[in-house]
């Protein structure tokens, strides 16, 4: 084999130009091209993210502490490591505007803070004036500033008086920018910032009231955040602090941001996968075309090894041009577009030329091109000198040589492990890979069984000639067949999965959801305003019921005196704080699947009830001991029942319930949810609010909206990751019209010769193309319904539904697509006289 | 035409051909006969002249009039038969029956391959039959519709001798059952001698000997 000659050969052929390779390198570029473009943006956001982590998070480090301030020794030692701190408090409250009789009410997100904030970054505020002097507010009242959705929401200007829980606050200005605002997480309302010192008289920070603290630290230069992080973790171990650094400044947001892009890349090798069915094919019918130089080379002394060489140096060449095109696309565009992408996106983006996410797609689109390419190249090696004399001694539809398919498996297994390594989450890209390669099985059992019900239906289209002929096409011609299911149903199946899952998310949050969600949660009740409240919902007869119940959060620090994490292996109930209730008698509603609960008048040795499910979960046995902390304080019970607790209707669960004594003096408020007519909901409202105003509202309805928000973003990205791959599947399929255009013309000029109008045979091919859009589109939603299905039974352990206009809009597509693809070919073919189609035949 | 632009093949060709005769068209390579074959079927058009067909003008006909002309009225078989790769035997043969409208389209196809000696091929893919078993399909898919005028273009081209004269016995046979207008170009002089009356062309024209029959 001589690597020169293969050169030269390879040189001579590529003089015919690119022509038949336009299908092959648009799927590449196409391909790559998505995948270095969400990297790109991923690694942009990243990079911004990393660059304002610290002015993120407000600081170089933060730590936080829930429902209760820093004690003394803890703000000592956070003192101690740094030049300066800076406290805030985070919770959520009703900010209330009395114009005439009826107040307006909104529920806002309130950072109240020191003179020290922002540590780190500035607040930009409208109009233009410096923090402290917006806070300080007129003679006789404190300042507070908030942002403009909210300010617009109650009607406010500068120098309008609103109040929070019992005290007024004059409205200063509204809140353009500020430092620590991607760090806040899942917010439920609008921003207000206040100083801590003006809500002394508000009733909103007691003991027991939900909120949590800040403690952002400016760090010496040169400070060892890991040494640091570590120390204070290891110090404030089962204190219930959190840390965080400007490293992660944005925490849950990268950690989103990370897995969703991951997640986008995926999608897009999916749109790779089906891109290598287009190359593949490209491949086979340039090469199928070739057969005759293929001949002619070995009849004149060229050995195996020297064609193939020559053909994968060809395939090699075309491989990196397509490679680069993707590469020079999916980098240039995000540059292109940069100030719309920055505009657009509500994080710091640094969009520039990152070469980590090019070099990862160029990696991926080499792979994949490898892998498909690498089976059509083999049947090189089968083309035998006797070709030139007996078209039949070409054919070969076995397996390639077994180096081949050794080669095949390497290939899979390194793309595989460049997934695994790019994506950093091994389940992930097994998961999307099996899912992919499980796709791809099925689409193909599919369109074989697709041509076999095409050929045994002919029979019953008898006597409708246009149809006959689509089956009949459908049925023997099952390369098309299969290319039309595998390159659309890929795409398709991948909508068809998000359409299902996100309708049924939306389903579950908007319609089902509210019938059995409470109108409102109340939160921050006062121990001395519980009764009061019950009696205003008592008298209502529109209140359908009412649930209330003491809530403490805690930590659950140890079981059976072993640290809790260790024993529960990382479970949720054992991450971060929980609620954690008391209740004298079993409440309502409450089944006790297990053990006893506690006697009404019970003051002996702490005992728990906890949640069955979760017990089970981290095994735990009647009997054992679990230690909470609360604000500081370890308690230490008995788990002598478990019951039963449903956190899927929006009411009141609790996985840890206690005697009440066992929690006598721990400070504490109580949480209520209310079912109600819509109609009732205002006056309760206004009823309530109005008696005590430190209590905060959440509407139901208003979660729902936010979360259903989350869920519709996260489908929409990942619908444009499929849209990738439909865009690919569509080249591929105009690729396959234009391979099956001579076929076609020959039919068509026979058809002519027997009789056949061109309405009728354009009727024909309209009717191939439709029924092949219709099954791969059938086929799609089959394999998106099992997917959606899979998730929302076994991830999210919720009732499945067919959503119907997804499950229509994607056969449609699928018909949509096929009929364009089909149809871009057909008129041409058909305005062609018989005679030059046949007799060229000759 | 070509990319090389029009060029002229046939010249002052006037010719009748009598309703149920034979005619054979002979003549070397690229003499334009199979060209005349394809304008007398409507399958190539004139770029100027005048061709009647069962007393219609065809040269005034559009593509799907042309077409739906042939339909029952012209049967062609080819050198390279021309079958659909998609459809079985059976299937070639009642698409032009289908085509015209018959309702026992399936019935009359399975008569006509009998009436070939195919009838137990009905089911075969055209990859899955012999050459001479495709031209077989080929004639019967031709004669199924009872044409009134069958266009052969060199129907045995392909062939070994053997399965030719079958192939013309067979052609002939169908000619003469349905008295239908036989016009046959060939390369070979004895196969147009089985043809009522013989032509020759030469660089477009007819000769002006006649070989067999009256030339006008």
């Amino acid at each position: 084999m001589s690597l020169a000659l293969a050169t030269r050969f390879a040189r001579r052929e590529l003089r015919g130009g690119l022509l038949g390779f336009r299908v092959f390198l648009a799927c590449l570029a196409l391909g790559v091209a998505a995948i270095a473009a969400v990297g790109t943006v991923q690694s942009a956001i990243q990079e911004g993210l990393q660059r304002e982590g610290a002015s993120i998070l407000g600081g170089d480090a933060e730590a936080e502490f829930t429902y209760r301030f820093a004690r003394e020794d803890e703000r000592a030692y956070l003192e101690s490591i740094s030049n300066q701190l800076s406290e805030t408090v985070d919770f959520r409250s009703m900010a209330v505007v009395v114009r005439g009789a009826t107040p307006e009410r909104a529920l806002t997100q309130i950072r109240a803070v020191d003179s020290a904030y922002p540590l780190i970054g500035s607040v930009t505020l409208d109009p233009p004036m410096a923090l402290p002097e917006a806070l300080a507010g007129t003679a006789t009242h404190p300042g507070a500033v908030m942002e403009r959705v909210l300010a617009d929401r109650l009607a406010l200007t500068p120098g309008d008086i609103f109040r929070l829980g019992a005290q007024e606050f004059v409205f200063s200005a509204t809140l353009e920018r500020y430092p620590d605002n991607a760090s806040a997480g899942f917010g439920l309302g609008p921003r207000t910032i206040v100083l801590t010192a003006d809500l002394a008289d508000s009733g909103l920070i007691a003991e027991g009231t939900l909120f949590s603290t800040q403690y952002r630290l400016d760090l010496p230069a040169g400070a060892d955040l890991d040494q640091i992080s570590q120390q204070a973790k290891d110090r404030f171990k089962e204190n219930g602090l959190r840390w965080r650094d400007s490293r992660r400044g944005a925490g849950g947001t990268e950690t989103f941001i990370e897995r969703l892009g991951s997640f986008l890349v995926l999608i897009g090798l999916s749109g790779l996968a089906v891109g290598g069915v287009g190359v593949s094919a490209a491949v086979r019918a340039y090469l199928a075309g070739k057969t005759g130089t293929i001949a002619t080379l070995k009849t004149l002394g060229a050995t195996r090894g020297t064609i193939f060489l020559t053909y994968f140096l060809q395939i090699g060449a075309l491989t990196l041009l397509g490679i680069a095109l993707g590469v020079v696309l999916g980098g240039g565009i995000p540059l292109l577009l940069a100030p719309l992408i920055e505009e657009s996106l509500p994080l710091p983006a640094d969009i520039l030329l990152y070469p980590a996410p090019l070099i990862e797609a160029a990696l991926y689109g080499l792979l994949a091109a490898l892998i498909f390419t690498l089976w059509p190249l083999a049947r090189t090696e089968e083309i035998r000198a006797a070709a030139l004399f007996r078209e039949s001694v070409t054919a070969g539809h076995g397996l390639p040589a077994p180096r081949y398919l050794i080669m095949t498996l390497g290939l899979v297994i390194m793309l595989l492990g460049a997934a695994v390594l790019f994506s950093g989450n091994l389940r992930l890209t097994l998961w999307t890979a099996g899912g992919i390669a499980g796709a791809l099985v099925i689409l193909a059992l599919a369109a074989r069984a697709a041509s076999w019900l095409a050929r045994r239906t002919t029979r019953l289209a008898r006597g409708r000639p246009a149809l006959r002929l689509a089956l009949g096409a459908i049925g023997a011609n099952r390369g098309e067949t299969t290319s039309v299911t595998l390159s659309l149903g890929l795409g398709l199946a991948v909508l068809s999965a998000v359409g299902q899952i996100d309708g049924n998310l939306r389903t579950a949050f908007s319609e089902e959801l509210p019938e059995v969600a409470p109108s409102y949660f109340f939160i921050d009740i006062q121990p001395n305003q519980i009764d009061g409240f019950r009696s205003r919902l008592a008298s209502d007869p529109q209140v359908s019921s009412f649930d209330a119940a003491p809530m403490l959060r805690g930590i659950i620090t140890r079981i059976n005196y072993r640290p809790a994490a260790e024993v529960a292996q990382g479970h949720w109930v054992v991450r971060g704080d929980r609620g954690v209730t008391y209740s004298a008698a079993i409440p309502d509603g409450t089944t006790i699947t297990e053990g006893t609960w506690w006697p009404e008048d019970y003051t002996g040795p702490p005992q728990i009830s906890f949640s069955d499910e979760e017990a089970r979960e981290i095994g735990l046995q009647l009997g054992d001991t679990v230690t909470v902390n609360i604000l500081g304080r370890d308690i230490t019970g008995t788990v002598t029942s478990f019951r039963e607790v449903n956190f899927e209707n929006a009411g009141i669960g609790f996985v840890l319930s206690m005697n009440p004594a066992a929690l006598a003096g721990a400070p504490h408020s109580w949480i209520s949810t209310v079912y109600s007519e819509p109609e009732a909901e205002a006056a309760i409202l206004r009823d309530l609010a109005g008696a005590y105003p430190n209590i905060t509202a959440i509407r139901i309805r208003d979660a729902i909206d936010q979360a259903l928000d989350l869920v519709g973003d996260i489908s929409t990205a990942t619908r444009y990751g499929a849209l990738a791959t439909l865009v690919t599947g569509f080249l591929v399929l105009i690729g396959a019209a234009a391979a099956g255009d001579r076929a076609r013309t020959f039919e068509a000029a026979v058809l002519k010769t027997l009789g056949a109008a061109r309405g009728r045979i354009l009727w024909s091919f309209t009717l191939r193309a439709a029924l092949l859009g219709a099954a791969a589109g059938t086929v799609a939603l089959v394999a998106g319904v099992l997917g959606g299905w899979s998730v929302i039974t076994f991830v999210m352990e919720g009732d499945y539904i067919l959503i119907w206009s997804s499950a229509l809009w994607i056969i449609f597509g699928g018909i949509l697509a096929s009929l364009l693809a089909g149809l871009a070919f057909a008129l041409r073919v058909l305005n062609v006289r018989p005679a030059r189609i046949l007799r060229a035949q000759e | 035409m070509g990319n090389a632009g029009p060029v002229d093949i046939l010249h002052d060709i006037s010719l009748d051909i009598a309703a149920g005769s034979s005619l054979g068209l002979i003549g070397p390579s690229g003499s334009g006969k199979s060209s005349l074959l394809m304008l007398m079927g409507g399958l190539e058009t004139a770029s100027a002249g005048r061709i009647t067909a069962l007393g219609q003008d065809i040269t005034a006909l559009d593509e799907d009039a042309l077409a739906r002309f042939r339909r029952g009225n012209m049967g062609v078989v080819f050198q390279s038969f021309h079958l659909i790769p998609t459809m079985t035997a059976l299937e070639n043969v009642a698409t032009p029956l289908e085509l015209a409208g018959h309702k026992d389209a399936f019935e009359r196809a399975e008569a006509e391959l009998e009436a070939v000696g195919l009838g137990q091929r009905a089911g075969h893919y055209p990859a899955q039959l012999s050459g001479g078993e495709q031209q077989r399909v080929a004639l019967a898919r031709a004669s199924a519709p009872r044409p009134r005028i069958l266009l052969a273009d060199e129907p045995t081209g392909n062939l070994d001798e053997a399965t030719g004269k079958a192939i013309m016995d067979l052609l002939f046979g169908l000619q003469d059952r349905h008295g239908a207008t036989l016009i046959m170009v060939t390369h070979a002089p004895e196969l147009a001698a089985r043809c009522d009356r013989v032509i020759r062309l030469r660089d477009g024209r007819i000769e002006p000997e006649a070989l067999k029959g009256a030339a006008e």
